[in-house]
């Protein structure tokens, strides 16, 4: 009743429709950066989604096989189990690993790569909130290098029933994100 | 005040007749992704889904894939193409989605992730470069051989972050 009111009146605030909601971004600037802090994570979501375009800084590394490593709540316990999915432009492989102390979302170039390219990762971490379940991320992370390079999937676990409220992303093995590397997170409303 | 919108329907086409090409143009660059979702089919089979950005069709495109097709997982790589191919139409109902990661900044090259879905036919993901670092304002979708059917639709999202 208030609603068509205030619709009449032409006055009033009409609901929120926005399900996706940009939460948090980071660029990169120069000099780089050995990680990415999301913090004090709203609890007004079901789920979040990082989408990133990254690349090492430095490091010497001249594949497209390095890493977003993510750890969330700054557990750097073995609490974390990884299955990847890999096509390398020759053939699909598959691994997986238990009692780790992070996941990662691999697939990033190494800056002994070609310049200017950057590497693409969506990270989804489903039900982030819920203190009934542990919580379980996927990832679609690839970069083409014009002649090599991969794409990944990867499923994520993390052990513990704790609501996330902190996302810490570093670059493989005290490495660091190069200038222009761009990651940004969003909540999904549901 | 509502919240401001960041997942936005930038433009769709949903095609009344057969048609060989569908074109977004004047993409504006106030968003940091843009996704697109296409619902495809063909009338005659096995054929490529491929974009054009800015009418570029320079040797500036390179992909580097990975399906399954019911029986074996397989990956394969194509360099210096002339159209950055990015999966497949069918005389099947297909989904693509594609990422088109921070396309409007001009200091990097351009990264697109996707993923296809046809049920009869594969699963699949790729990941393409477009050598340039232009903001992309116009893309171009396009097949090989058959024409996209009557029906097929065309989305064009936009994405902005804080």
């Amino acid at each position: 009743m208030l609603n068509q009111i205030a619709a009449i009146h032409g006055v009033g605030t009409p609901a929120v429709t926005n399900s996706y909601e940009s939460i948090a971004t980071v660029l990169v600037g120069s000099g780089g950066t050995g990680s990415i802090s999301f913090s004090s994570i709203p609890s007004t979501f079901k789920h979040l989604q990082i989408r990133a375009i990254a690349r090492e800084l430095d490091g010497g590394q001249t594949n497209a096989s390095q890493q977003i490593v993510i750890r969330l709540n700054s557990d750097s316990g073995s609490n974390y189990a990884i299955h990847r999915l890999v096509g390398d432009g020759s053939g699909a492989g598959a691994d997986g690993y238990s009692s780790q102390t992070n996941m990662a979302a691999t697939g990033i170039p190494g800056n002994s790569t070609t310049a200017s390219v950057f590497g693409a990762s969506i990270i989804d971490i489903l039900d982030y909130q819920n203190t009934n379940k542990n919580k379980t991320m996927r990832t679609l992370t690839g970069t083409d290098l014009n002649g090599s390079g991969a794409i990944w999937f990867s499923s994520g676990l993390w052990q513990s029933t704790s609501a996330v409220n902190a996302i810490t992303l570093t670059a493989l093995s005290s490495r660091n994100f190069a200038q222009y590397s761009h990651f940004a997170l969003y909540g999904i409303k549901g | 005040m509502p919240a401001g919108s960041t997942y936005t329907p930038i433009a769709t086409t949903t095609l009344g007749s057969a048609a060989a090409t569908v074109t977004f143009s004047s993409i504006a660059g106030t968003y940091t992704d843009l996704i697109l979702v296409a619902d495809t089919q063909n009338a005659s089979g096995a054929d490529n889904f491929l974009l054009n950005f800015n009418s570029d069709t320079g040797s500036n495109y390179s992909v580097t894939r990975l399906s399954g097709d019911g029986s074996s997982a397989s990956s394969s790589r194509a360099t210096n193409q002339t159209i950055l191919q990015c999966g497949q139409v069918q005389s099947t109902r297909s989904t693509t989605i594609v990422q088109i990661m921070n396309y409007s900044n001009t200091t990097t090259y351009k990264t697109t992730l996707t993923r296809q879905n046809n049920a009869a036919n594969l699963v699949a993901a790729n990941v393409n470069l477009w050598r340039s670092t232009a903001a992309i304002t116009t893309i171009l979708i396009s097949t090989s051989s058959y024409n996209f059917s009557a029906g097929s639709t065309f989305t064009l999202y936009g994405i902005a972050s804080a």
